[in-house]
């Protein structure tokens, strides 16, 4: 594929593709390599890492193994991530094209709402919505799309509106195109470079609240995620620090990995465009 | 005035990996006098303005060289004014252009910020501004297009350089006000003794006050020569061409025309 | 002056409807919570009579229709009675107002630490395109950008706290120091600047890649060639030509970055232990205590709302271009 090609050529894509790539890999393969549930107590308590061959990163406090929470926690931080974003992204889309296409009062009240959604600060919607629903993966990842779809409906609502304006709306008009097909011939193209790039910070938030809630305790309890991970080091943080560090490296990586990526390939898609 | 200001050896200038922007130039720049440096866009003038004024950026190859009199290579703003197409854009927005004016006075003049603002407004009623006053204090989004360019050109008069150059400075304004600018470039330059040279892709318009003129064409210079030769008897087709798509029955008189 | 009065105007006007929603929506919150008020004091004294019970609902309104609960919501808010907090037992206003402060100063102090630093290291990246010391700052800053504000703050107690001993880990005071004056303020500071530092450093980041990008874009501009063809000196142009422009839309981001910060405020003073209005909103989810969840989202849009104002204004004033209809002196 060319645009691997491409993106392998930029050194923030390629760092970011191998970056993801090994994350999705330990997603995958946590149920393979660590099939035991990870809540589950697998040796002695407060193991250093490096020390017993069986738990090359340790134990906690009760005795989980430290690399399988960390696996298992890949797999939750990406599920939350790609989730809530593509929740998002849906539903701001959704709304974001009917304010662009109805105008008028329609067009402004859908406005004032995105507003309202920006003002409260996302995380503390997420907090609320949680504190009042229960703490649950789908709730979790609901409660972020909450303050994530506004970003979404504003461009949706800019491409709608420009492409009203443009002449090749028209032109493809007159030759007899549907609408949907100017929709995903003539429109799409030009709008992926922002919704990229959007998605990127959308995904990577999303994956900075949940560890943050998660943190707090308002987490699904019944998974291991890296931010229960954190909180869990945060008792014993004087005398087993690599408990909450090493989790937060992760939390790091697949933010700096989703952010690399996006880069990437905004650079790919505009070295294309050039050539063109 | 007799002397050689500026001569050019062979000058090539080559962005990058594209093709070379300027090729094999020769040219003799005398001083005092007034060059119009013809072109369609493409050709390179603005390329030779760059050239001559030192502000090509780090990544082009340069061949040949530009020798200048006494050895000594000119300081940008000092030794040479440079004038844009833009002065819209060459103005810096969030800052008033009084400031913009008196800091190259301030610069290279020697004088401290009083001196230079005084210095500054005085400038500003050479270059026909009225109300100058009020001028120091805007910002160019508040003038008009001809305002600005007489702004720009205070600015780039400031430190009495012995070379002026201007990049298509009409090009972006009104007829009227074209011709306004363009007598104001003369006037200042014949008062100050200053070298001018004047880009631009109208040679009917540069046909009023240019001595001489050099023509460039994709890169190379076709022509040169006193600006009544190459209009009478133009050696190459190019240029034949250019003074017939331009030269209209409102162009002024150029044989019997004062030099 | 008055352009920036006169925009001030028009975006207070249209801040209003925003807040209604967000008062609706703090509302319909506050009846999707299981239980209400009564419930809530029920609890706190320990079960109670039916017909106390029944008696207390009629007495509030609580047995109501929807409609007229949320006119009795509205009229108490603007008698500006945010409700009364279980978990405290202490009306919310009175515990927000007691607790904004401390996050004022830890926010305040945040932004002003991301934006000078930030903008400052920004300027350094941004003078030289391209050098060793510009993708330094370039990858560095992405870095940064990446870590969670909690983690970070665990590694900052770990580093200076616990190891090198140069801060205090947790709290905004010496407990009973009897300090006053100077000295109770210099010890709140000692206390916050590790605080400070998880906040404000994700922003730090943000602000310097911004001021980066803003240069380069600045330096492509023909008033950068202008000022390089005046022959200015260096220094001139970078700060006074190049700067002053590529720090423009930092003034912007501010607003936008307010809302993310207050909530950012609530793991950093959760993980050290500041009494702010950040860890109160954790209380409270901790304490299922509703109506000062709500009364915090409240306060929290209009303390948005109100630095979104002050930052148009600012940007008003910072840009002669805004609100430029007259004015040609044609």
């Amino acid at each position: 594929m060319s645009l691997l090609r491409r993106l392998s050529r930029s050194p923030e894509g390629l760092a970011g593709l191998i970056l993801l790539g090994l994350l999705v890999l330990a997603a995958l393969l946590a149920p393979v390599l660590f099939p035991d549930d990870p809540l589950s107590i697998a040796g002695p308590a407060l193991l250093r890492p490096f020390a017993d061959p069986a738990f090359p990163l340790g134990t906690d406090r009760l005795g989980r193994d430290v690399l399988a929470g960390l696996f298992h926690g890949a797999r939750a931080s990406l599920a939350v991530g790609l989730a809530a974003a593509a929740v998002a992204l849906v539903a701001g889309a959704i709304v974001g094209t009917l304010a662009g296409f109805a105008g008028g009062l329609v067009d402004e009240t859908l406005m004032r709402v995105v507003d309202a959604f920006q003002t409260v600060p996302g995380f503390l919607l997420a907090l609320a919505f949680v504190s009042v629903t229960g703490a649950s993966l789908p709730v979790v990842i609901f409660a972020i799309a909450l303050g994530a779809w506004t970003g979404p409906a504003r461009l949706a609502r800019a491409e709608v509106l420009s492409i009203r304006e443009r002449d090749y709306v028209a032109a493809a008009r007159v030759i007899g195109m549907r609408p949907l097909e100017i929709a995903l011939r003539e429109v799409l193209p030009n709008a992926l470079p922002p919704v990229l790039a959007l998605s990127a910070v959308i995904v990577a938030n999303a994956v900075l609240i949940e560890s943050a809630l998660s943190f707090l305790g308002l987490g699904d309890p019944n998974i291991v995620t890296w931010g229960s991970m954190i909180a869990e080091g945060r008792n014993v943080l004087r005398t087993a620090p690599f408990l909450s560090i090493v989790p937060g490296l992760g939390l790091v990586a697949t933010v700096l990995g989703v952010y690399l990526l996006a880069e990437g390939l905004s650079d790919a898609l505009a070295r294309r465009k050039s050539r063109a | 005035m007799s002397g050689r200001l500026a001569t050019l050896r062979g000058l090539g200038v080559t962005y990058g990996a594209g093709p070379a922007a300027l090729s094999d130039i020769d040219l003799a720049i005398a001083a005092g006098e007034r060059l119009a440096v013809i072109g369609e866009s493409g050709s390179g003038k603005s390329t030779l303005a760059l050239a001559l004024a030192g502000l090509l950026p780090d990544n082009v190859r340069m061949m040949g060289s530009i020798a200048w009199e006494g050895e000594v290579k000119p300081v940008p703003g000092r030794d040479i004014g440079f004038v844009f197409q833009d002065a819209g854009a060459s103005l810096n927005p969030v800052l008033q252009v009084g400031e913009q004016v008196a800091e190259v006075a301030q610069r290279h003049l020697g004088l401290n910020w009083r001196e230079a603002y005084a210095y500054a407004r005085d400038l500003l009623t050479q270059v026909q501004i009225p109300a100058p006053d009020t001028v120091l204090n805007a910002y160019a989004h508040q003038l008009s297009g001809g305002q600005r360019q007489r702004v720009a050109i205070a600015a780039a008069i400031a430190a009495r350089p012995r070379l002026l150059i201007a990049d298509e400075p009409t090009s972006a304004l009104d007829t009227i006000v074209q011709s306004e600018i363009v007598a104001l470039l003369e006037r200042l330059v014949r008062e100050a003794g200053m070298t001018l040279v004047f880009i631009s892709h109208d040679i009917a318009l540069v046909s009023g006050f240019a001595e001489r003129i050099a023509v460039l064409h994709q890169a190379r210079l076709v022509e040169a020569g006193l600006t009544a030769d190459v209009l009478r008897s133009p050696r190459e087709a190019y240029t034949a061409r250019l003074i017939t798509s331009h030269i209209g029955l409102d162009t002024p008189r150029l044989v019997g025309a004062p030099a | 002056m008055n352009r920036a009065f006169r925009l001030l105007g028009r975006r207070a006007i249209s801040s209003i409807p925003v807040l209604l929603i967000v008062v609706v929506g703090a509302f319909l919150l506050l009846e999707a919570a299981p239980g209400d008020a009564v419930d809530a004091y029920l609890l706190s004294i320990g079960g109670g009579d039916p017909a106390l019970v029944q008696a207390l609902r009629e007495s509030y309104g609580l047995d109501q229709s929807l409609p007229a609960r949320l006119s009795l919501y509205l009229s108490a808010l603007a008698r500006l009675d945010l409700g009364w907090s279980v978990t405290f037992g202490r009306p919310i206003l009175d515990l927000i107002l007691e607790r904004l402060p401390n996050t004022l100063w830890l926010m305040g102090s945040a932004v002003a630490l991301a934006f000078t630093l930030g903008s400052a290291l920004g300027i350094i990246a941004g003078a030289r395109p391209g050098s060793v010391r510009d993708r330094l700052l370039s990858t560095g800053s992405l870095a940064l950008y990446a870590v969670p504000s909690f983690w970070l703050g665990l590694v900052l107690i770990l580093v200076f706290a616990v190891q090198l001993r140069w801060f205090p880990t947790s709290g905004i005071a010496t407990i009973a120091s009897g300090k006053q004056g100077i000295a109770r303020a210099i010890d709140i500071a000692h206390h916050l600047v590790l605080p400070v530092c998880s906040l404000g450093f994700i922003y730090l980041a943000l602000f310097l890649r911004m001021t980066r990008a803003g240069m380069a874009e600045a330096w492509r501009q023909d008033y950068a060639l202008a000022a390089r063809a005046k022959g200015l000196a260096r220094r001139r142009i970078v700060l006074r030509h190049v700067a002053r422009n590529a720090l423009l839309p930092l003034v912007t981001m501010l607003g936008l970055q307010a809302a993310s910060m207050l909530g950012g405020s609530v793991v950093v003073e959760s993980v050290f232990a500041v009494p702010g209005f950040g860890r109160l909103a954790q209380e409270a989810v901790a304490g299922r205590d509703a109506p000062l969840l709500t009364g915090i989202i409240l306060v929290s849009a209009v303390i948005v709302i109100l630095i979104n104002l002050a930052v148009d204004i600012a940007y008003g004033i910072l840009d002669p271009r805004v609100g430029a209809s007259e004015g040609r002196a044609a």
